[in-house]
Order: C-alpha cells, then sequence, then structure tokens
C-alpha cells in the first residue's frame, strides 16, 4: 500500500452495491387477519406485531384520546391475568412490548428472544383480542393519563403540536394529538373503551406482522390458535372529513419567561397517495428534510437560532400536514419566522433547487437505503407502511429508483405545486411579550392570542 | 455468544478493531476518542462536548461541513460526548468506505487547521441553544445538573455537566481549545472500530494508509478521583413544572467493577416496568406516584444509582421518600426473589442479543467493541459482559444494595412548581444551578 494517501480530494464512492430487499409472505386466517411475515434470522430474536388501521382519528367528537387510551388498556389484564401478572409474563421471555398510535393507526409490538415466539404470541393475542377492560384498571389508567396530560402543559413542543393541529383542522378527525386533552379525557369512561376496542380491533381490519427468525408456515399455525377466537366485525365507518379551517396567519400562546421559542409554520399538505410523493420526498429533503436543507444549513449553522430545524409532509390517508419544527432562542424568533416563510417562498421558483441539492438529496435517500434493514423492528415498521397505505410488495425495491428518476425541476414544481405561501398559518409558542415588538414587524396582522386552556 | 473481531495497532498507537459481518451492504466506522468532560478542570468545561460540534465543521483538506459528502454518499453519520469519552461515527455504503476513513482521519489529523474564530464562536451558540432546548426549557431538564454538582464534590470531575456550564462556554478561549484538541484527540488516544461488509485485512490495509501518516500526541494520564458522602445533602429546585418530582441518588462502584451489575439488576428490580417492585407499590397500588424510575448510571471512574418518582396530584415527596426507603431496605434485607433473579437473566440475555442486530450508530457492535476496548482494553468482553449479569445472585445483589439504605450515603433532590419550595422534602435547601 502506498505510503502518503492523496488529500487534495475525497475518495469517490464505488457504485451501492445491490441488496435484495426482505420479502414478505402473506396469509390469511378464516377469521380475516392478515398474516404477514419477513424471515430474518442474522440474530434469534423476532418482533410480533398486531396493526389495526384505526387511530386517533377514529376518535368520536369530544372524545380525544379515545384511541390512545383504548391502546393503553390492552396490556391492563386479559383471561384471568391482572395487569402486574401480563407484565410479569411479559418480563419472564425476556419481552419488550411497545405501543404506537397515530392518526391512522394503531400497532402493539412485542419484540423477544426467538426461542419465546409461541409465548409472545400468545400475549399479544391476548392484548389484542381479549383484554380485560375492567372498570378498576380503567380508573386507574385514566388518572395516570390526566396526570401526563397535566406534565405536557410545561412541554413546549407537546403544547405546540397540540394547538396547531386544532389551527390547522379545526373540528376535523385530525385536529388533534392522539393522546387528546384534559377535557376530553376527563369525559372518557371504560364503556367508551370497551366500544372502541369492540368496533376498532376486529381481525379484518388488522395485519399481524412477525419479522426475524421465524417461519412463515410456523407463524400462521400459531396465529390461527391463539387468535382463533378473534371474531370479525363489520369494519367501523370511515372517519369523516370536516370543513377546512382558516386560521389567522399568526398565532401566540404564551410561556413566560421561556429560553427558547417553538415554531411550527404549515398548513394541510397531501395524502400518502400523492401522485407527487416521491418528488415531495426528494424536495423536502432539500429544503428542511436533513441536516445538510436549506433550512437547517440556515438556522442552525448560519444564524445559530437553533439546535435543529426541519420541514415534514406527513402523508397520510387523507391530506396531513406541512410544516417546519423549529425551537429557536427567544430573541431571534421573529428573524427565524422571517427565514422560514423565506425558504418556503424561494424553493418554490425564486430560487429553484439546483441539480447539486437534489442530487445531494436522492443519494441521501438511496445510497443508503440497505441501512434501514438491519434490524427486525426496523423491518417490521417499515412493512406497516405496506399495510396501512396498501402499497405493492415491491415498494421497497422500487423506492430507490423511484426517486433516482425525479428532476430538480419536477423536485422544484412538485414544491410550487403543494407549498402555499398565502396559506401558510405561523404558531409561535414562547415568551410572546419579550418579542411583541418584533412580531409586529412581521406584517403577519394582528396575532391571535391563544389560550393553552382551549386545547 | 460473542462479537468476533480482529484487534490490531498502527505504530502511532491507534488501537484498529475489525468485524466482518455481510448480512447488509454497509460498513459501519466507529471512533473512540479517550476524552471526556472529566479530562477539563473547572472553570473551562464543556469544551470535549464543543469539539464534537467543530469535528463536522471541516478540516484542513476538505474545509466545509462533513455533513455533505458523508450524507450524500448514503451515510447516516452523528457523535457524542459523555463523561469520559468521545465517539463520532459513520455508516455508510461497503462502497464509501474509504470516504469515512479519508474525513474521520483528516479530521483527527488536520482539523486545527480549519478552526477558525468564526466556527467557533458559530458552533458555541449551537451549543448554548442545545443547552436551551434540552435543558433549560425542558420540565426538570436542570435536575441532573443539580445532581451532579450534588453527588460529586466541586474538584471531581463528573461534578460538572459535560454540555459545560454556561458562563465557561462565554469565555472559552480559542488558544486553549486548540491546546486540548492536542493533548486529546490522537492516534495514541483513540480507538477506531470497523464493522459490517469488509474483508478485515484489506480494511486493515486501508486503515494503515489513512490513519499511518498522523503522528501520535502525548500520553493522557488516567484521570482518578473517589466521591463518597458522610452526610446526606437534601437540595430542592423551582421550575416550570406542574407535579414535584422527587430523585433521590448515590454514589456506586465504576462501570464494570464488582456490583455494578448487581446494581443494574437492582435498579430493574425495583422500578423497571409495570412489575417492578416501585411501580407495583407507588404507581399501581398506594397511587402516589404518576410514574417511577431507577437507573446505574455507569462510568469509568464512579457510577450512581438514582431513582426519580414524581408525586400525584396531592400527594408528598414525603410520602414518596418513605416508601422509596422502605423498598430499598426491604431489597437489601431480603434480597430479591427467585423469579426476580430468573427475569433479570432473562431480560439481560434478550438486551444484549437485541443489541447485536445493528453494525453501527449508538450500541451497535462496533461502538460495544470500542467500549469494551478503551474502558477495559479486551473488546471481546462481550460475553464476559453478559456473564456478570447471568452470575449474579441473591446475595451478591444484597450485598451490592446494602450501602443504599444509610441515609448518610445520598442525595435527595426535590424538583417543585414555582414558588413551591414547600413542596420539597423536608430540611432542604435551595440548589444553585447556572
Amino acid at each position: 500500500m502506498s505510503a502518503r494517501v492523496d488529500r487534495s480530494r475525497l475518495p469517490a464512492p464505488g457504485a451501492v452495491k445491490p441488496f435484495a430487499f426482505p420479502a414478505v409472505d402473506k396469509s390469511a386466517l378464516p377469521n380475516g387477519l392478515r398474516v404477514w411475515s419477513v424471515r430474518h434470522a442474522a440474530v434469534p430474536v423476532v418482533s410480533l406485531m398486531v396493526l389495526v388501521g384505526r387511530g386517533a382519528a377514529d376518535d368520536p367528537p369530544g372524545r380525544d384520546g379515545l384511541a390512545a387510551l383504548t391502546a393503553d388498556m390492552l396490556d391492563e389484564g386479559s383471561r384471568g391475568r391482572s395487569a402486574i401478572e401480563v407484565h410479569e409474563a411479559l418480563a419472564r421471555i425476556g419481552g419488550h412490548l411497545e405501543t404506537d398510535i397515530g392518526p391512522d393507526g394503531t400497532a402493539l409490538t412485542v419484540s423477544t428472544l426467538s426461542r419465546f415466539l409461541g409465548r409472545a404470541l400468545d400475549l399479544l393475542a391476548d392484548m389484542v383480542a381479549r383484554p380485560s377492560l375492567t372498570e378498576g384498571d380503567f380508573a386507574r389508567v385514566r388518572q395516570l393519563r390526566l396526570h401526563r396530560l397535566r406534565q405536557l402543559r410545561d412541554v413546549p413542543g407537546a403544547v405546540a403540536e397540540r394547538a396547531f393541529a386544532r389551527l390547522l383542522y379545526g373540528d376535523d378527525p385530525y385536529g388533534h394529538t392522539p393522546v387528546g386533552s384534559e377535557r376530553t379525557v376527563e369525559r372518557i369512561e371504560s364503556d367508551d373503551v370497551r366500544r372502541f376496542h369492540a368496533a376498532m380491533f376486529e381481525p379484518s381490519s388488522a395485519v399481524l406482522l412477525a419479522v426475524g427468525d421465524c417461519e412463515h408456515d410456523a407463524i400462521v399455525r400459531l396465529a390461527g390458535e391463539t387468535f382463533a377466537g378473534w371474531t370479525a366485525a363489520a369494519p367501523a365507518p370511515a372517519p369523516v372529513a370536516a370543513p377546512p379551517a382558516a386560521p389567522a396567519r399568526l398565532n401566540v400562546l404564551a410561556r413566560p419567561g421561556a429560553p427558547q421559542s417553538e415554531l411550527r409554520i404549515g398548513h394541510i399538505g397531501v395524502a400518502r397517495n400523492t401522485p407527487d410523493y416521491h418528488a415531495l420526498v426528494a424536495a423536502n429533503m432539500v429544503l428542511g428534510g436533513q441536516f445538510v436543507s436549506r433550512l437547517n444549513l440556515n438556522l442552525r449553522q448560519d444564524k445559530g437560532y437553533t439546535y435543529g430545524a426541519r420541514t415534514r409532509f406527513d402523508f397520510r390517508r387523507r391530506p396531513g400536514p406541512f410544516a417546519v419544527q423549529v425551537g429557536v432562542h427567544t430573541a431571534a424568533t421573529a428573524h427565524a419566522v422571517s427565514e422560514c416563510l423565506r425558504e418556503i417562498r424561494e424553493i418554490r421558483g425564486p430560487r429553484p433547487i439546483a441539480r447539486d441539492e437534489l442530487a445531494l438529496a436522492v443519494a441521501a435517500l438511496t445510497e443508503g437505503y440497505a441501512r434501514n434493514f438491519e434490524t427486525a423492528e426496523q423491518i417490521a415498521r417499515a412493512a406497516t407502511e405496506i399495510a396501512l397505505y396498501d402499497l405493492p410488495d415491491d415498494y421497497f425495491a422500487q423506492f430507490p429508483p423511484a426517486v433516482e428518476r425525479i428532476t430538480a425541476d419536477e423536485a422544484t414544481s412538485a414544491a410550487a405545486r403543494h407549498l402555499h405561501p398565502d396559506r401558510l398559518t405561523t404558531l409561535v409558542v414562547g415568551d410572546v411579550e419579550a418579542i411583541r415588538a418584533d412580531l409586529a414587524g412581521l406584517d403577519l396582522g394582528e396575532p391571535v392570542v391563544l389560550s393553552p386552556e382551549a386545547f | 455468544m460473542n462479537i468476533p473481531f480482529v484487534k490490531r495497532a498502527l505504530d502511532n498507537g491507534l488501537e484498529v478493531l475489525l468485524h466482518e459481518d455481510h448480512d447488509c451492504p454497509i460498513v459501519a466506522v466507529n471512533i473512540w476518542y479517550h476524552v471526556g468532560s472529566k479530562n477539563e478542570r473547572p472553570g473551562h468545561t464543556g469544551f470535549a462536548h464543543l469539539f464534537e460540534h467543530l469535528m463536522f465543521e471541516g478540516s484542513e483538506h476538505y474545509d466545509r461541513d462533513y455533513f455533505h459528502p458523508l450524507q450524500g454518499a448514503g451515510a447516516a453519520l452523528n457523535g457524542s460526548t459523555n463523561a469520559d469519552r468521545t465517539n463520532y461515527w459513520e455508516v455508510v455504503p461497503t462502497a464509501a468506505l474509504e470516504l469515512a476513513l479519508w474525513m474521520e482521519s483528516d479530521r483527527m489529523g488536520y482539523l486545527l487547521p480549519a478552526l477558525t474564530p468564526a466556527k467557533f464562536s458559530n458552533q458555541r451558540d449551537v451549543v448554548l441553544n442545545e443547552r436551551r432546548q434540552n435543558y433549560e426549557n425542558r420540565p426538570y431538564g436542570l435536575a441532573s445538573m443539580a445532581m451532579l454538582a450534588a453527588l460529586f464534590p466541586p474538584d471531581h470531575p463528573y461534578h460538572w455537566p459535560t454540555i459545560g456550564e454556561t458562563a465557561d462556554l462565554r469565555v472559552a478561549d480559542l488558544d486553549e481549545v486548540q491546546a486540548f484538541f492536542r493533548r486529546y484527540y490522537h492516534p495514541a488516544n483513540a480507538s477506531l472500530a470497523l464493522a459490517g461488509d469488509i474483508d478485515a485485512e484489506e480494511a486493515l490495509a486501508l486503515v494503515g494508509a489513512y490513519f499511518g501518516e498522523i503522528p501520535p500526541g502525548p500520553p493522557v494520564a488516567p484521570v482518578r478521583a473517589e466521591a463518597s458522602r458522610s452526610r446526606e445533602a437534601r437540595l430542592s429546585l423551582e421550575d416550570r413544572v406542574e407535579l414535584p418530582r422527587l430523585y433521590l441518588a448515590w454514589p456506586t462502584p465504576p462501570m464494570f467493577a464488582p456490583g455494578d451489575a448487581e446494581l443494574d439488576l437492582a435498579a430493574d428490580v425495583l422500578a423497571n416496568g409495570r412489575a417492578s417492585r416501585l411501580h407495583r407499590r407507588l404507581v399501581y397500588d398506594e397511587r402516589i406516584a404518576t410514574d417511577v424510575s431507577a437507573a446505574q448510571s455507569s462510568r469509568e471512574i464512579g457510577s450512581f444509582l438514582q431513582i426519580a418518582a414524581t408525586a400525584a396530584p396531592g400527594r408528598t415527596l414525603a410520602e414518596l421518600e418513605r416508601a422509596i426507603a422502605e423498598e430499598v431496605a426491604r431489597l437489601a434485607e431480603s434480597g430479591p426473589t427467585d423469579e426476580e433473579i430468573d427475569r433479570g437473566r432473562v431480560q439481560a440475555e434478550a438486551h444484549f442479543t437485541f443489541r447485536l442486530q445493528t453494525v453501527g450508530g449508538f450500541g451497535g457492535k462496533s461502538d460495544q467493541l470500542n467500549a469494551y476496548n478503551v474502558f477495559l482494553g479486551d473488546p471481546g468482553f462481550f460475553d464476559e459482559d453478559l456473564g456478570r449479569y447471568q452470575r449474579a445472585t441473591k446475595r451478591s445483589l444484597q450485598d451490592a444494595v446494602a450501602p443504599l439504605v444509610d441515609p448518610a450515603r445520598r442525595v435527595a433532590l426535590s424538583v417543585v412548581p414555582q414558588g413551591r419550595l414547600d413542596l420539597a422534602v423536608p430540611d432542604s435547601t435551595p440548589a444553585v444551578v447556572s
């Protein structure tokens, strides 16, 4: 090997090696439960997930937080086992339980050593299909949820998320965060939970996903046994959209003395099935989807206003939000808002996406794609996207070429089509008094003052 | 269970660990510098963490931010600093390995020429923002700083937080910071681990080419310090919180020392998950807490075990203190049950096994190899490490917990809503946090 290395330029990476994306084996049980599995046997672990296509958007009006509370009740005992006993059984197999809830879906995942697969599957089925949902457990869990909501009053990000959802969506089912609010959770009763569970957690709306050191036929057989008593119900009707809200351009929520302002700037975006999906993913990377994005390099690296800024299109079953999310030093709030608005305006055309910007974004999305498929949990999470949005089986394999085909012009046009500066609403959660004059200088009109109790 | 590896040292002292795993066409490049905030001194804190930031801002032969070319090659990358060490890592597609090695070696050997006052000042601002976001603008965010300052005396290197004191950061001088770099960020104070789709011998040759030319720096003397308490410290802190929270912490044996694994297991028995003793008593049965946690924070020259519980509305921190003290004493007196020991063993096995799934990132195989190498000189310690947990007995756990029974050895910190110092446990004095 030569003694000195050439430091006059960076070595050019070679071509990306072909990578076989994991195949998903699919079956269905007589009761309608889809059973999918992915064999990934490098390490003797398995992740078992039940995913239902029901989530916070299915909360009945005035019962924000019901879906999340129901999901939280599932591990509180079943079949003669108390909540403590369920968790002891889980601990005995070194099992790890995670509950995830979003607007469009809920997932319960048990990860364990593969030799305990059978027991883990039984526990998961107990939780999903036959939870006890007792009055006493409900009272305790609801009380804990109320305590948690009370604590969230002081978490600026949580306050911002809740207020912003309401601003953008009003009474629409997407107008609240899954955790709900103190006002709505106080009114939820155990009967609500039982009804919600019966309506939403039924096999024909659900997928059992097994990823790891497992065999498809064995999973189907075990699932057939343990989910046998789970009877199908007619799928509950889809949530009904509400007419769009018309929020003011500038909204403020006071946190006196806060060292940082939590900002959300955005509007309602697009649904997952938009034909512009790949172009928008690429455009968003350039705007604020990675460290070397326009917004982050501007606000963090160039101006030192923040620890990190990002933008995101939330692609949901129905159009989800587009939003800037950033926490900035209080004194820099107005400048930061102004910069965000400018970046959004400019990427639509005045300063279009350059070829090298796009190349960087595309490379970041595609060259390291294999990294996303190392662990059983990563693969399971990726497969939930296929399940929730009815994506084709070869979705993973098609993603890199689809993104690579996007041109800089196409990415800019997609940004122009789906970013609407005149529809942007800005929310500032912070020391509003201290920056009142600066905010007036933004020329966004009289700010609407929000009170935390309203959410 | 283990992580097979090859270990070599270059002439300049750089230790190189190589692990082959061809499941995914990716390679994890992970470097540890054996420097953390414990290598700083009072009045000059925050340097190691500041360097973590500066290391991404460009080097002599690539004077632009490091994210561009690496993300452009499909890499994930990050770094972290703690009290004991600093790590940097990338996970790259196989064909970008040379790029990663070029850049890691350039920022090791050629950083200072590119370190300008403007970059320094800018990253200092970013760090001040990070401090605001993660500590000052977060409920209970300052508790950890108050706790460290109380557990470890002012001249103990764990006394100050890794992110540094704001006052120190504001007056930090570029010359001093550069001297810090020269002292600690060089091959003889570093361990480089490559894990993934590599051929060990070929990869080693590449490492030799890129890193071999960098001269070693001065040997780094190990930091030594002791911490113990003779008298309980009872402190209070006002914060923007709705519910008061009690933190109880004790200095405990260092990482890997006898008792360390036992205390990790004891923390699980006490408060990890719904089946744990404190959760059961405080949250489930008596309902005097909304949440409770316990952890053995293992560090190189001394650890601490911390239990934290948030009071349910209307309940007092004094109640929590009494209940927690009772459970700790009960565990010391009668030990864990057989069931708890068995669960601890299976959970340890599961935990170690899950971590084998990933080559890179925080806690991946490359990171683990480096941890064992830097702290113990033995990259192959994985199986032995799991063995520490499997070999714990009722007796050894009791022995580890016994010193926690005497309140003289602990710190009690009450974090209360603004204006409610009356909610702190009795006999508390206000803590001072910058």
